[in-house]
């Protein structure tokens, strides 16, 4: 993305574009050459992923993002509460796939999102220099990345052993508890650190075999819509992750209130937000998981949504 | 009676049809009018079950969920009909009593029609018999592809009088009849024969209903009001199992038949999980929190 930028000013110079459009014109009727270092760069557009696509947001708005210096960085979907619908029913319908993988698979395609992460790690290098990252920072946040999604792969097949139990019960049966994954969470990303702060949210809960749609943050969410493309050419299913970007304010209370969502976590936020959420989330009992700062990767992030189901089964006669 | 021929109905222009339905799913339905309009759709549902295996019991919770569609919407109507094979008539029409929602049966084989003819005519006895209110019947498609237009024509003509005071809806199929042309040929050869409804589809066959296939046999009902001042009713069945869709077709009727057929009495959705999403889209307006179906009945 920088490139760019610096790419246009160096062919523009100080000339106003229509100074430049007329002088282009004039080479052109003199039969010219074009100057050779006229090349346009090619700037990305960042969309919305849901459903293992890459829509447009449909109401048509968007909102400019700025890097470090000021500049714009990027012309961003602000997504709408029908963007955010459209997320929850393909999260719905990937969640009993992903929920019915086997947990061997589950940690390969998360170990498989590093691998891509890997990489592609320049790329996410220079995005987040552009937004005032320095650049060993930057290369230690990637790094912690990749990392973080290897370690929540291996957590995949062990959590249950772990955190499972075979209970006393003083009659003749055979008590136990596993757990099972809540349904369909919804994710509000933090402000804090684009890329590491984003996949440090949504991997324990894939991990754990839910569904979510996540919120890149307002103020920093290039490199969370980029993972979308790191996740699009990984092997995870279609649904399993859906990324919106766009006003937190306007958004939070459909994540909190759709009643086809079985959890949120809210990652900063507010006094007044946190109420709101949880009054919200009220309505169909959703788990409510606030982490005011971010916490390093650890299994109980996988639990917090998980349900435990207990059986009793009947033994001897 | 002679049956028409397909030179008699008019040819149907497909590519203008589908720029027609086009502009039907571009129109924006909101706030008090996509209320009213979901309302409609609920009182206009035929609620369906058509498969091997129905039973008793689920027949029964069929019927409690026609009438009371769901607790936390009061003031919804109630669906049209419940749709049945014969054999589970006599079981909706005790759960139904009194109240208001006609009990309609499949018959003539359903849904293949391979049976001879006085097999479909005892058949259809059989579901009035029982108290049947209304008769789906289907077309014998084998041989009106022959060209075999009397035969199907003197058919249906036949089970309009083994009817009686029962309604009768000749379902076309038009998954099997190929071509636009042959369904508007189909549609009018159904009316002539005196036809109180004519339906697109069993259900049992891909393409179900479609909006072009609709919007045909909806012209084609147009036209013979205008030649013999009877009208007939539409039912689209198959397929339609989301709230925005049934609002698209409703659109389309008011737009090719008017205000008069904008009720139960003259148009109806064969369906099974349609009206669970336009409870939740009702559901939705009321609250403004999007619905989930964990809280709407599964059948």
């Amino acid at each position: 993305m920088d490139k760019t930028v610096k790419a246009e000013g160096r062919s523009i110079d100080s000339a106003s574009p229509r100074e430049a459009q007329s002088a282009a014109k004039s080479a052109s009727g003199a039969r010219a050459k074009p100057p050779a270092a006229s090349r346009l760069g090619v700037a990305k557009t960042y969309k919305l992923y849901i459903n293992g696509k890459f829509p447009r947001t449909e109401s048509g708005r968007y909102f400019t993002v700025a890097d470090a210096k000021g500049n714009i960085a990027a012309n961003m979907c602000r997504a709408s509460r029908k963007d955010f619908r459209e997320a929850v029913l393909a999260a719905r319908a990937a969640f009993n796939g992903w929920a019915g993988a086997s947990a061997y698979l589950r940690g390969q395609i998360l170990y498989r999102v590093a691998e891509m992460l890997e990489a592609r790690a320049e790329q996410f290098v220079t995005e987040l220099k552009l937004m005032g990252v320095d650049k060993r920072a930057a290369s230690r946040e990637v790094t912690a990345t990749i990392d973080c999604l290897v370690y929540y792969a291996g957590w995949t097949d062990k959590y249950q052993q772990v955190f499972s139990a075979v209970n006393p019960v003083a009659s003749s049966h055979f008590n136990f508890s596993i757990l099972e994954p809540v349904g369909v969470v919804s994710v509000l990303a933090g402000p804090e650190n684009a890329l590491l702060g984003f996949v440090e949210a949504i991997a324990p809960v894939i991990a754990g075999g839910n569904t979510a749609i996540a919120l890149a943050s307002e103020q920093n969410p290039l490199c969370a819509v980029s993972f979308a493309e790191v996740l699009h050419s990984s092997d995870v299913p279609a649904g399993v992750i859906n990324i919106l970007s766009g006003y937190r304010k306007e958004l939070a209370e459909q994540f909190a209130s759709h009643m086809d969502v079985n959890a949120i976590i809210a990652n900063g936020g507010d006094a007044s937000e946190i109420k709101m959420i949880q009054e919200q989330a009220a309505n169909n009992i959703k788990r409510v998981i606030i982490r005011k700062k971010p916490i390093a990767p650890d299994p109980y992030q996988i639990i917090d949504v998980q349900e435990t189901k207990t059986t009793w089964h009947p033994i001897g006669g | 009676m002679i049956a028409p021929k397909p030179d008699q109905a008019p040819r149907v222009d497909q590519v203008g049809v589908d720029e027609r339905v086009a502009r039907f799913r571009a129109r924006s339905i909101k706030k008090a009018s996509k209320v009213e309009a979901l309302n409609l759709v609920l009182s206009q549902i035929d609620l369906t079950t058509l498969e091997g295996q129905d039973t008793p019991g689920k027949v029964r919770q069929l019927c409690q969920k026609a009438m009371r569609l769901h607790d936390s919407l009061p003031d919804v109507p109630h669906v049209a009909a419940v749709c049945v094979y014969p054999m589970m008539v006599a079981e909706a029409k005790k759960a139904l009593g009194a109240s208001g929602i006609k009990v309609a049966s499949v018959a003539t084989s359903f849904p293949s029609g391979m049976a001879p003819s006085d097999v479909k005519l005892e058949e259809i006895k059989l579901a009035v018999g029982l108290g049947a209110d209304e008769i789906d019947m289907v077309i014998s498609r084998g041989k009106f592809l022959e060209g075999k237009y009397q035969e199907v024509f003197d058919e249906i003509v036949a089970c309009k009088q083994a009817c009686g005071e029962a309604h009768l809806k000749v379902i076309l199929e038009t998954g099997e009849l190929g071509t636009l042309d042959r369904v508007r040929h189909a549609s009018l050869l159904a009316m002539q024969a005196g036809a109180d409804f004519i339906k697109t589809s069993t259900g049992k066959i891909q393409p179900a209903a479609t909006m072009p296939v609709t919007l045909v046999m909806l012209q084609a009902i147009r036209d013979y009001y205008y030649d013999t001042g009877r009208m007939v009713g539409m039912k689209p069945a198959g397929g339609i199992s989301k709230a925005k869709l049934a609002i698209h077709y409703l659109v389309m009727l008011r737009e090719t038949l008017g205000e008069a057929w904008m009720s139960p009495e003259w148009f109806r959705f064969g369906a099974s999980s349609l009206a669970n999403d336009v409870l939740m889209q009702l559901q939705k307006q009321r609250t403004g929190i999007y619905q989930s179906e964990d809280y709407f009945s599964k059948d």
